[in-house]
């Protein structure tokens, strides 16, 4: 457990980036991420080189419009929480806004963001992405990234009374981005959200969600998975925000560190704030170590500010692939590249089960298999 | 008709205090269908053999030869050693978290067979060799060797041989930790194989007590890195008499 003097509530929250202090590695909410790497996205003037697409046609109940960000339904979420969230928010011209009104859970509504080819050097971008659930819909949203990016991006995720989606945002950036991405949720009364944090590629990904439950009745499930690999740096910064009552939350974030030097950091505040009766909350973070010099950090903290509670709990774990663990393996026949296949599949297969959208599954076992493959050959 | 034959093996280990010679020149043939007891006392080499033989990147051959069928078995990787037809048994049997047993054994058979076996008939293989060895089947569905008890890890090394159905297997001191009523089952997994396969078995234990078992061709006595002293069954039932100091103290 960390130990925070400071609510985890009363943090800054603004619209305006010169709020916020330069990012210091002194700060709480900086002090794991590679801030040389971040200075691209906080000091620099952003501009819009990512590509934004939307899939088509459309689900029945879903629309998709480029909005300003004075629209309605842009800006219903918090403030952003640090420099980088605040400077999205400012440098971005418009919004991309997908509003869902439809009645099958499975109905998928694609977003692509889509970086350079490489060909260029990447240009420090901003975006910014509203996902609105309207009352009692139904639907889910894969938000995909791919290409060569420096992007600073903001994402709100409104759900409406009653709402239950899923969103799946893919990090799957080439070799060499960089990504800071603020997703910010609001569950209404009863709403159902299932979240799901893939990241795979770029160079560095650092994830701030922040969740809040502020409906009565609301239902939060949040499902992380990181594959880092040597060169990479995963980052998680969760932010799970109970202020409605009998509530329930879980967060379940599971990370695999391929290579040496590849560095994965999940920090997840839990606050039940004193109005947040009847919560029941768990969180867990578990890491698999494949390589010798390879470091998951992981803190996990849990602020309860009522004991009106049914339950708050967490765990943390960082398990380790080692030497014995292979011999094992490969005095029964298994090759190498197949018991480390084997053994990074079984540790993702619960929780890729848990996201229900059958081709995504399948699409996300593909993608851990591809990286698997490319972290072989990279190493060969 | 498969052959083991080791000529002259030399074997050293890395410790904190420098390169420490273990294995100081060890010949040993094991053929198809022969049961070979490697007795002796703690310390001897007799788990060093064992491992090297399968290929434990923490031995290293100083010298001499090891074949299997004629082929150089110490050139081959330790998967490629499986997949040749040599099963190690081990001692301490590792934990691999998250992965199944029964995902574990199809995947181990694949690899050694060179194609997935049929799925009807291998899940019921696997469930009568699991209930003859009186393993319990809801074992297929946890994770491998995590949380078993030491005669369930002993169990499941004796199901994978009898399903992987190895040419060579080395049993190292199977027999530890285990009390009559589970040796006895063991055993009975272990002649079981053999009787299928005809395999040839390099049987390594402290003492003689698995011997009531499994009946063994020849018996050797390892002390101090090589093979002191070499006989039939008999030779067995004297160390139960003497125990091993005649060896130590002509060290």
């Amino acid at each position: 457990m960390g130990i925070n003097l400071v609510s985890r509530g009363s943090r800054l929250a603004s619209f305006d980036p010169v709020d916020f202090p330069r990012p210091s590695p002194r700060d709480e909410q900086w002090r794991f991420s590679p801030l040389a790497d971040l200075a691209k996205l906080y000091d620099a003037a952003l501009s819009s080189h990512v590509v934004t697409r939307v899939s088509s046609p459309l689900p029945a109940g879903v629309t998709a419009e480029t909005v300003s960000l004075g629209h309605p339904a842009v800006g219903l979420t918090p403030a952003p929480g640090d420099r980088i969230a605040a400077a999205a928010w400012a440098a971005s011209d418009d919004a991309t806004l997908i509003t869902l009104n439809g009645t099958n859970a499975e109905d998928l509504t694609v977003v692509r963001l889509t970086g350079g080819d490489g060909t260029e050097t990447a240009q420090a971008s901003a975006s910014h992405l509203v996902v609105l659930a309207k009352a009692n819909a139904r639907g889910s949203v894969v938000l995909e990234h791919s290409g060569l990016a420096y992007l600073a991006q903001g994402v709100e995720i409104v759900l409406e009374e009653g709402a239950d989606i899923t969103v799946v945002v893919l990090h799957d950036w080439a070799a060499g981005s960089i990504h800071a991405a603020s997703h910010r949720a609001t569950l209404g009364k009863e709403a159902h959200l299932k979240y799901v944090s893939v990241a795979l590629g770029g160079s560095l990904v650092r994830v701030t969600a922040e969740l809040q439950l502020k409906g009565d009745g609301g239902n939060l499930e949040a499902l992380g998975i990181n594959l880092t690999d040597t060169g990479q740096h995963h980052e998680t910064q969760l932010f799970v925000d109970h202020s409605g009552r009998n509530c329930r939350s879980r967060a379940t974030y599971k990370g695999a560190l391929l290579g040496p030097t590849a560095h994965s950091v999940w920090v997840g505040d839990v606050l039940i704030r004193a109005g947040a009766e009847g919560t029941d909350s768990y969180e867990e973070n578990r890491n698999l170590v494949l390589a010798k010099d390879a470091r998951a950090d992981s803190v996990p903290n849990l602020e309860i500010a009522t004991g009106r509670i049914g339950g708050a709990g967490h765990a943390s774990a960082t398990g380790r692939f080692d030497q014995e663990q292979l011999f094992y393996l490969q005095a029964r026949g298994i090759p190498e590249d197949l018991a480390r296949s084997l053994v990074v599949h079984a540790f993702f297969a619960e929780l890729i089960g848990r996201i229900g959208l059958k081709d995504v599954a399948a699409a996300l076992v593909t993608a851990v298999d591809a990286k698997l493959d490319q972290q072989r050959n990279s190493h060969a | 008709m498969t052959k083991l034959e080791i000529r002259d093996l030399h074997v050293s280990v890395d410790t904190p205090e420098g390169v420490k010679p273990i294995l100081k020149g060890v010949n040993l043939t094991v053929a198809s269908g022969q049961t070979h007891a490697i007795m002796g006392p703690n310390g001897s080499g007799k788990s060093t053999l064992a491992y090297c033989l399968a290929g434990h990147p923490k031995y290293l051959v100083t010298s001499g030869s090891v074949s299997l069928e004629g082929e150089d078995l110490l050139a081959m990787s330790v998967d490629q050693r499986a997949r040749a037809g040599l099963f190690l048994a081990m001692q301490y049997p590792v934990e691999v978290p998250g992965v199944t047993v029964a995902n574990f054994l199809r995947t181990a058979k694949t690899a050694v067979s060179g194609q997935a076996p049929p799925l009807r008939t291998w899940v019921r293989q696997v469930g009568q060799a699991m209930d003859a060895l009186r393993f319990d089947r809801e074992f297929a569905e946890r994770s491998v060797n995590e949380g078993f008890s030491g005669g369930e890890k002993k169990r499941h090394e004796i199901l994978q041989m009898e399903l992987l159905e190895p040419k060579i297997a080395i049993l190292d001191e199977t027999d530890s930790g285990l009390d009559v009523d589970a040796l006895r089952v063991v055993s009975e997994g272990v002649n079981r194989a053999q009787a299928a396969t005809g395999a040839g078995i390099m049987l390594i234990t402290h003492y003689t007590r698995i011997l009531e078992y499994i009946k063994p061709d020849f018996v050797h006595v390892f002390v101090d890195g090589r093979i002191a002293e070499e006989g039939g069954p008999d030779l067995a039932t004297r160390l139960e008499a003497e125990g091993y100091d005649r060896f130590l103290s002509a060290v």
